[in-house]
């Protein structure tokens, strides 16, 4: 395990050693950024307005009966912005792109492909790796932006409709407004950041170590979502501890 | 031209005392030969012998765990001899990326690299394309191309290099006889147009008896015997003998 995270950083510092040539791959960037947004927007502006909905549905009834509802939009509002956009888009991510990263890189590493641009001395993480993780970098916390007025939107949809909350949209978002602050905002967006160089580099180091054709490559798959999940749930804690560390 | 009579773009190579192992398995115990400036050089033997391992080793891909390779007398990885030595490799499964169409395959080098402007690296492209044999196909897929043809237009990403030292690694496997010596031809032109050194690993017996100037058998990752073909044939060596007269039609016999 200590030889992987070694490999994993080695590689990831090599990555930040290429970022003064990333300019020579922007048509490799824009290529990444388009199939990570495009193809993942939709599902995660769905998933975004269920987890607020579901968020609603589950809290809602408790506080009405204590009396709180009134705060439902503050505390869906955090929930949302601080933990629940970064975090699942980041988990959605890691399956969809990750996944994919993982499966075309370890498919290149085993038929040769890689082997094919070393001899051309073509810098394998220059070329494969440095513009995915720009793209992922950057669309991680784009696709949040989306996700987060849509999971708050979910929420409120619930918070009025559902006859045992009966939280109107308005109380709702004067709460929300006056609980929610820029700064949560910028906390998720920048959970979702460093969620999204983990994808991207261990989806990457799968890859560029799959060994053994189409077993190897269903391994490496596996094995980059599941350990890019793994990091991204213990990675979260801790985050969440630095980011209110240094809120105080 | 050289001091030795070779032409000034070619390279000696020459792999000294060579071991490799992967784990408990000892794949090259020993290997050492010299390939002259413009040689075409045949590694032949069976397989598992360790031809490929080699071959990776002078590409750069692999390193020994003890001796070393020299490419005009510098040691390979010197950052003297990778800005000096222009080398190229064909691989066994063509190795083409499949994410590019043709032309960006064969002209991947001078784009990556920013060494020429598009305009002409489409017109170099079709040129090597056409030295191939595979004029206008730059639009297609490596997918819809047959082996043989996927073979080529890696020879064609090969010459794009100008290398001076060219390695093929069995460039006639999975082919059909007629295609095995269209790939014999393009080694041989390339040898006579762009005077390179050429390494080739095969375990095709004809192809290497027609085209190499030398030859090495290597078994169980020792060199056997190095000679020209002739030599080869008259090698008393029982080893190199079975290889030779492996026939699939004896087995009626029995």
């Amino acid at each position: 395990m200590f030889h992987h995270i070694g490999e994993i950083l080695i590689l990831f510092w090599r990555t930040l050693e290429k970022l003064p040539v990333a300019w020579r791959q922007r048509r490799k960037v824009i290529d990444q950024l388009f199939e990570i947004g495009n193809a993942s927007l939709l599902m995660v502006c769905l998933l975004s307005l269920f987890i607020g909905g579901v968020l609603a549905l589950q809290t809602g009834p408790v506080l009405v009966q204590r009396g709180i509802s009134s705060v439902l939009g503050g505390m869906i509002g955090l929930s949302v912005c601080k933990e629940l956009a970064p975090v699942m888009m980041a988990i959605l991510i890691a399956g969809r792109i990750g996944s994919a990263m993982s499966a075309e890189i370890g498919t290149m590493q085993v038929y040769e492909e890689i082997d094919a641009l070393k001899t051309m001395d073509i810098d394998p993480v220059e070329y494969l790796v440095l513009p995915r993780m720009i793209a992922i970098a950057v669309a991680l916390p784009t696709l949040v932006v989306f996700s987060i007025p849509v999971g708050w939107f979910g929420g409120a949809l619930v918070c009025d409709f559902n006859q045992k909350i009966g939280v109107s949209f308005w109380s709702y978002f004067e709460n929300l407004r006056e609980v929610v602050e820029l700064s949560d905002v910028a906390n998720g967006l920048f959970k979702s950041f460093i969620f999204a160089l983990i994808i991207g580099i261990v989806s990457c180091h799968q890859g560029l170590v799959t060994r053994g054709g189409p077993r190897g490559i269903g391994r490496s798959v596996t094995k980059a979502v599941v350990n890019s999940i793994v990091l991204i749930l213990i990675l979260d804690y801790f985050l969440t501890r630095f980011l209110l560390y240094v809120q105080k | 031209m050289k001091d030795d009579g070779s032409h000034p773009e070619s390279v000696k190579v020459e792999v000294r005392e060579l071991h490799k192992s992967f784990r408990m398995l000892h794949v090259l115990k020993g290997v050492s030969f010299t390939v002259n400036p413009g040689e075409l050089f045949v590694l032949m033997g069976p397989s598992g012998s360790g031809k490929s391992v080699l071959l990776k080793h002078i590409a750069g891909l692999l390193r020994p765990d003890s001796g070393e390779i020299l490419i005009e007398d510098q040691p390979l990885g010197n950052p003297e001899v990778e800005k000096r030595c222009r080398r190229a490799m064909v691989f066994q499964s063509a190795a083409l990326l499949t994410s590019l169409t043709v032309g960006e395959n064969v002209g991947l080098y001078l784009s990556e690299h920013q060494l020429k402007p598009p305009a002409e690296i489409a017109t170099i492209v079709a040129q090597k394309l056409d030295v191939v044999g595979l004029k206008g196909i730059e639009d297609r897929w490596p997918g819809d191309l047959s082996g043989g043809m996927q073979k080529r237009v890696a020879v064609a990403r090969a010459l794009v290099v100008e290398p001076q030292l060219v390695l093929f690694d069995e460039p006639t496997s999975e082919l059909d006889p007629v295609m095995a010596v269209a790939i014999g031809e393009e080694i041989l032109k390339l040898k006579m147009r762009n005077h390179a050194t050429i390494i080739v690993v095969t375990h095709d017996r004809d192809l290497a008896f027609a085209i190499a100037d030398r030859i090495a058998m290597i078994d169980e990752g020792r060199i056997l015997f190095i000679g020209s073909p002739e030599e080869i044939k008259r090698s008393s060596n029982p080893q190199i003998q079975k290889f030779l007269r492996a026939e699939l039609n004896t087995l009626k016999q029995h």
